[in-house]
C-alpha cells in the first residue's frame, strides 16, 4: 500500500509581505503512517498546515491528495476530501458542549436539511440519533466521554486537545493533521496520546503531526520532515533525521550562536 | 462641458469633507479593527455646537471673523472630549469581547448622541448662513469662497495629519500599535493612550468637517451625521480601510462620483432615474468595492493569523 | 411530555386565547390593536434572531425584508394594480421574494468580515427605502411617498378578518380575529425557530458563530450556511410584512426606516440573542413600552403643564442607553439562553 502516497505536496511557497514563510517545501506521506513535521519556532510548520488545509492559498506549488489535486483556499472542500486538522492555539466551539463540538464534525457526512429540521421527519430524527451515537463513541475513544455535557471551554487543557482530535475524527478523515497536540501535556499524558495516535493509524487514518518534543516524535513517527526558515532541511526515518548535520545545526543553532 | 466642471468642483468640495470624516473611521479601524458607528454623529455634534456658539458670540457683538474660529475651537474641544469619553466608557471594556458587542454598543451610542442632540437643539432644521455673497465665475463654472475654504482647509488638515503620523513620536506609536498591539506594548508603547489619542484626533477632524457641512449646505439637524457617516465610511473602504492616504483619495473620488452621478444620471438613463437616487451611488460603490476589491485602492492587510 | 409542563401549556394556551377579551374589557380595543402589532414585532424579532442570534451575522437593514413582504402583499391586494389575490399566495410570495433579496444581498457580501456586512445591510435597507420612495415614475409601481392605500384586509376566501363576526353570540371584532391569526403564526414561528436551533443546521450556525475558521475546517460550507440563515431570517421578515400590510390597510416608505431596523435589533439584543423566550420577551416589552411612555408624556403634561421630553425621543434615548449598558453589563440580554448563561458564569 505504501506504493502510492496519500498526500503529495510539491514545492509549496508562501510569503507574507517580505517574509518567506515557506520556500519550495515538498512533503509526501503514505496511508497507515504517522509522519512528523518538526523544526524550530517560526520555521513555517503551522503555515504549511494552513496551506494544506486551504486556510491560506499558496503562492507556488501544488498539493495532491488521494490521487487528485486538492482545491486551494477552500477549507471546507479540503475537509470533504478527507483531511481534518487541529489547531496550535486550540479553536474549539468554546460555548457549545463537548458532545455538540463533535456533532458539528459529523455535519460533513450527514444530510438532513431545512425541511427535515422544520417538520422533524423520521429520517432526520434517525440521522440525528446516529450523529449523537457516533459523536459519543468518539468521545469514548479519546477518553473524555464523562465530560460530554460540559461546556467545552471548561475542560482542562489536555482534554481540550483530545476534544479537538475527536472533533476532527468525526469528519471521517483519511489524514489527520495535528498541530502540536501534545503541547502542555506531561509525560504520562504524552504516552497515552502516543498510544491513541498509533491506534488511529492502525485503523487506517494517516497522521501528520507537528511537535517540538523531538524525543517523543522520534519514538512515534514512521517518517519525519524537518523545516527551518521556511525550507525543508531533512526528510527520512527518525534514525536518518537524528544524525543529519543540518538538523543538529538548526536545533542547536551552532552557526547562529557563533555569530551572536 | 460646463456642467461637467461644475459638478467636478462640487464633487471635490463634498469629497474633501468625506475625506476628513473618513480619516476618523480609518484611523480607529487601523488601530483596533473597530467600525466606530458613532463617528458620523460626532460630525453632527461638531456642526451644531459650532452653529450655536457662532450665534451666541454674534449676539454678543463679536465679529464673525473672530466668532467663527472661536466657535470651531469650542466645537473641537467638545468633540474631542466626547470622543475620549466614548472610547473610555463604551469601547475599552469590550476589547476582548466577541466582535458583535462593540458594534452593538456603537449603534446604541449613536442613538444616544442623536437623541440628546434632539433634546438640546430640537428636531427642526437649524439655519446657518455666512455673509459671503461673492462668487467667482470661471468660464461658466461657479466657485464660491466657501468651497475654496472647505477645500483649502481640508487639504491643510490632511497634510497636518500625515505629518503627525509620519514624523512625530505619537505617530510612530500609532503605527506600531496598528501593526501589532502586543509587541508595541512590550516595546513600551502605552497602547491605551494611543487609542485614546486616535479617538480624540478623529473627533477633532469630525468637528471641522461639521463646520464645513453647515457652512456649505447652510443647515444642520440632529440626524445629519447618519448619511454623512455612512458615505465617509464608504470612502474609507473605497480607499482601503486602515490607510490614511486611502481615506483621502477615497473621499475625493466618492464625492466626485456622486456629484457626476447626480448630474448625469437623468441623461444616461433617459430620464428613467432622477437625481433623487444620488444617495444610492455611495452604496453601489461600497458594495461594488467590497465584492470586487475588498482591500480598496490603497489598502492591503494580511488575513487573519491562524 | 412531562405532566407539569403539559399543565402549564394548557393554562398558558387558555390565557392567550382569553387575553384579547380581557384587554378589550379592561383597557379597550386600542390595546388589542397594540398587542396585534406587538405580535408582528415578535415575528420580526424571531426572524432577525436567526440571523444575529443563531448565525452571529449583524444585519442592520432587516426592515428592508419587512418592506418587501408588505409591498408584495399590497400590490397583490389593492386597487394599485387592481389585483386581489388570496393570502395563501400573497403571503408566501412576499416571504419568498424577501428570501430572494436576502440571498441576493448575502451572496456577494457574506464572505466579508462581520462588520462590513453590518454596513452593507444598513446601506441595503436605505436603498430599498429610496426605491420605494421614488418608484412612482416613470412607471408607477410603489406610488412613491404616498404609499399604497385601500389594501384588502386579511381574508380566507370570503371570510374577512377585517370585519366583526358573531360566534355563539360572542362579538369578535376585527382586531381580535387578527390577533388569533397572528398568534398562530407567531407560535409556528417559535416552533420552527426552536427546531432549527436544535437541528444539524442550527448546530452548524452556532459553530460558525463561535469560530468560523474552525467551522470551515470541519467541512462546513460557511457561505452557504450563512446564506441559508439570511434567507430564513428574511422570509420571517417578509411574512411579517405581508401580515402588516393586510392588517394596517396601507403601506408607505415611512414605516420602513433605519430606526425600525435598530428597534428590532434592540428587541433581539435586549431580550437575549439566540434565546427564543428572551427574544419574545424583548419584542413584547419594546413594542408595548412606547405606549407606556406615551402615557408618561400625558402625565408630564398634567404635572408640569408642558412636555419637557418628547416621548418618542425618550424612547430612542432609553433604547440606545439600554443597548450600551446591556453590552457592558449583561451581554446575554434580559433572559439569556443556557449557553449564554454559562458563558457569563464561566468568566
Ligand atoms: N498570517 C500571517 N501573517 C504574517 N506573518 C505570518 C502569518 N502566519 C505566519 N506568519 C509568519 O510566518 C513565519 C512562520 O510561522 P509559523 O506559524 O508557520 O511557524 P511555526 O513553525 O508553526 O512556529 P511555532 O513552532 O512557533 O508554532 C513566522 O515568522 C510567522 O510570524
Ligand atoms: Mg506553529
Amino acid at each position: 500500500m505504501d506504493e502510492y502516497p496519500l498526500l503529495v505536496a510539491e514545492r509549496i511557497g508562501k510569503h507574507f509581505g517580505g517574509l518567506r514563510a515557506l520556500q519550495g517545501v515538498s512533503l509526501s506521506l503514505g496511508e497507515k503512517t504517522i509522519t512528523g513535521l518538526i523544526g524550530p519556532n517560526g520555521a513555517g510548520k503551522t503555515t504549511f498546515f494552513n496551506v494544506l488545509t486551504g486556510i491560506y492559498k499558496p503562492d507556488e506549488g501544488t498539493v495532491h491528495f488521494a490521487g487528485a489535486p486538492l482545491p486551494s483556499g477552500k477549507p471546507h472542500r479540503v475537509a470533504e476530501r478527507g483531511i481534518a486538522r487541529t489547531f496550535q492555539n486550540i479553536r474549539l466551539f468554546s460555548q457549545m458542549t463537548v458532545l455538540e463540538n463533535v456533532m458539528v464534525g459529523r455535519h460533513l457526512r450527514t444530510r438532513a436539511g431545512l425541511l427535515g429540521a422544520l417538520f422533524k421527519t423520521a429520517g432526520t430524527l434517525r440521522e440525528e440519533q446516529a450523529i449523537r451515537d457516533r459523536a459519543f463513541q468518539l468521545l469514548e475513544f479519546v477518553g473524555i466521554a464523562a465530560h460530554a455535557t460540559r461546556v467545552a471551554a471548561t475542560l482542562s487543557y489536555g482534554d481540550q486537545r483530545r476534544l479537538e482530535i475527536a472533533r476532527a475524527l468525526a469528519t471521517d478523515p483519511r489524514l489527520l493533521a495535528l498541530d502540536e497536540p501534545a503541547a502542555g501535556m506531561n509525560a504520562m499524558e504524552r504516552k497515552r496520546l502516543g498510544g491513541l495516535l498509533e491506534q488511529i493509524r492502525n485503523m487506517g487514518t494517516a497522521v501528520l503531526l507537528i511537535e517540538h518534543d523531538v524525543r517523543w516524535v522520534m519514538g512515534l513517527c514512521d517518517r519525519i520532515t524537518v523545516l527551518d526558515h521556511g525550507e525543508r532541511i531533512a526528510e527520512g526515518t527518525p534514525r536518518e533525521v537524528q544524525t543529519d548535520l543540518r538538523v543538529i545545526e538548526a536545533y542547536l543553532g551552532t552557526s547562529r550562536s557563533v555569530t551572536a | 462641458m460646463a456642467t461637467f466642471f461644475q459638478q467636478l468642483v462640487n464633487g471635490l468640495t463634498l469629497g474633501s469633507i468625506y475625506a476628513l470624516v473618513a480619516l476618523g473611521y480609518t484611523m480607529v479601524y487601523g488601530i483596533m479593527e473597530l467600525i466606530n458607528f458613532a463617528h458620523g454623529d460626532m460630525v453632527m455634534v461638531g456642526a451644531l455646537v459650532t452653529l450655536s456658539l457662532t450665534h451666541v458670540l454674534a449676539g454678543l457683538g463679536v465679529p464673525l471673523a473672530l466668532a467663527l474660529p472661536l466657535s470651531l475651537l469650542g466645537a473641537m474641544a467638545v468633540c474631542m472630549a466626547l470622543g475620549w469619553l466614548i472610547e473610555r466608557v463604551a469601547y475599552r471594556p469590550l476589547r476582548r469581547a466577541p466582535r458583535l458587542a462593540p458594534l452593538i454598543t456603537a449603534i446604541g451610542l449613536s442613538m444616544v448622541i442623536e437623541q440628546v442632540a434632539a433634546l438640546l437643539w430640537g428636531r427642526g432644521y437649524l439655519t446657518f448662513s455666512l455673509p459671503v455673497s461673492r462668487v467667482w465665475n470661471l468660464g461658466g463654472v461657479v466657485v464660491t469662497p466657501i468651497q475654496t475654504g472647505v477645500l483649502g482647509l481640508s487639504l491643510l488638515l490632511m497634510w497636518g495629519l500625515l505629518w503627525l503620523v509620519r514624523k512625530t513620536s505619537l505617530g510612530r506609536a500609532m503605527r506600531a500599535t496598528a501593526q501589532n498591539p502586543e509587541v508595541a506594548r512590550l516595546m513600551g508603547v502605552d497602547t491605551d493612550q494611543v487609542i485614546s489619542m486616535t479617538f480624540v484626533l478623529g473627533s477633532a477632524l469630525a468637528a471641522v468637517a461639521g463646520l464645513m457641512v453647515v457652512a456649505y449646505y447652510g443647515i444642520g439637524n440632529y440626524t445629519m451625521g447618519f448619511m454623512l457617516g455612512l458615505k465617509a465610511f464608504t470612502a474609507a473602504v473605497l480607499g482601503g480601510i486602515g490607510s490614511l492616504a486611502g481615506a483621502m483619495w477615497g473621499g475625493l473620488l466618492l464625492g466626485v462620483v456622486e456629484a457626476l452621478g447626480a448630474g448625469y444620471i437623468g441623461d444616461v438613463t433617459g430620464g428613467l432615474f432622477g437625481s433623487n437616487y444620488k444617495d444610492v451611488f455611495a452604496f453601489l460603490v461600497l458594495i461594488g468595492v467590497l465584492i470586487f476589491h475588498p482591500q480598496g485602492l490603497l489598502g492591503g492587510r494580511a488575513g487573519e493569523k491562524v | 411530555m412531562k405532566g407539569v409542563s403539559c399543565r402549564w401549556l394548557v393554562l398558558g394556551g387558555a390565557a392567550l386565547i382569553l387575553l384579547p377579551f380581557a384587554l378589550e374589557l379592561l383597557l379597550g380595543n386600542g390595546w388589542v390593536r397594540i398587542v396585534d402589532f406587538a405580535l408582528l414585532y415578535v415575528l420580526l424579532a424571531l426572524g432577525l434572531n436567526i440571523v444575529v442570534g443563531y448565525a452571529g451575522l449583524l444585519d442592520l437593514g432587516y426592515v428592508a425584508f419587512f418592506a418587501v413582504g408588505a409591498y408584495v402583499y399590497a400590490l397583490l391586494n389593492s386597487p394599485q394594480w387592481g389585483l386581489h389575490w388570496p393570502i395563501w399566495i400573497a403571503l408566501p410570495a412576499g416571504a419568498l421574494l424577501a428570501a430572494c433579496f436576502g440571498v441576493l444581498l448575502g451572496a456577494p457580501t457574506l464572505k466579508l468580515r462581520g462588520d462590513y456586512l453590518a454596513i452593507v445591510t444598513l446601506g441595503f435597507g436605505e436603498i430599498i427605502r429610496i426605491f420605494l420612495n421614488n418608484l412612482d415614475s416613470p412607471i408607477n409601481i410603489t406610488n412613491g411617498p404616498q404609499g399604497i392605500e385601500l389594501i384588502d384586509s386579511l381574508h380566507f376566501g370570503s371570510l374577512s378578518l377585517g370585519q366583526m363576526h358573531h360566534v355563539l353570540g360572542l362579538r369578535i371584532p376585527a382586531v381580535v380575529n387578527v390577533y388569533y391569526l397572528f398568534l398562530v403564526v407567531v407560535v409556528l414561528g417559535m416552533v420552527f425557530s426552536h427546531r432549527l436551533e436544535r437541528s444539524r443546521i442550527g448546530r452548524a450556525w452556532a459553530a460558525i458563530r463561535e469560530d468560523e475558521v474552525a467551522a470551515a475546517s470541519m467541512g462546513l460550507n460557511t457561505r452557504n450556511l450563512k446564506l441559508l440563515a439570511f434567507a430564513m431570517g428574511a422570509s420571517f421578515g417578509g411574512l411579517s410584512g405581508g401580515l402588516f400590510a393586510g392588517f394596517q390597510g396601507f403601506v408607505s416608505p415611512e414605516s420602513f426606516t433605519l430606526q425600525e431596523s435598530v428597534m428590532i435589533l434592540c428587541m433581539v439584543v435586549l431580550g437575549g440573542m439566540g434565546h427564543i423566550a428572551g427574544v419574545v420577551l424583548g419584542a413584547m416589552l419594546l413594542a408595548i413600552l412606547p405606549e407606556a411612555l406615551r402615557a408618561a408624556g400625558d402625565w408630564e403634561q398634567m404635572v408640569f403643564g408642558r412636555i419637557w421630553v418628547d416621548p418618542s425621543n425618550l424612547r430612542l434615548l432609553l433604547f440606545g442607553m439600554a443597548l450600551v449598558l446591556m453590552m457592558l453589563r449583561r451581554p446575554g440580554g434580559l433572559w439569556p439562553s443556557n449557553a449564554r448563561r454559562n458563558e457569563l458564569q464561566g468568566q
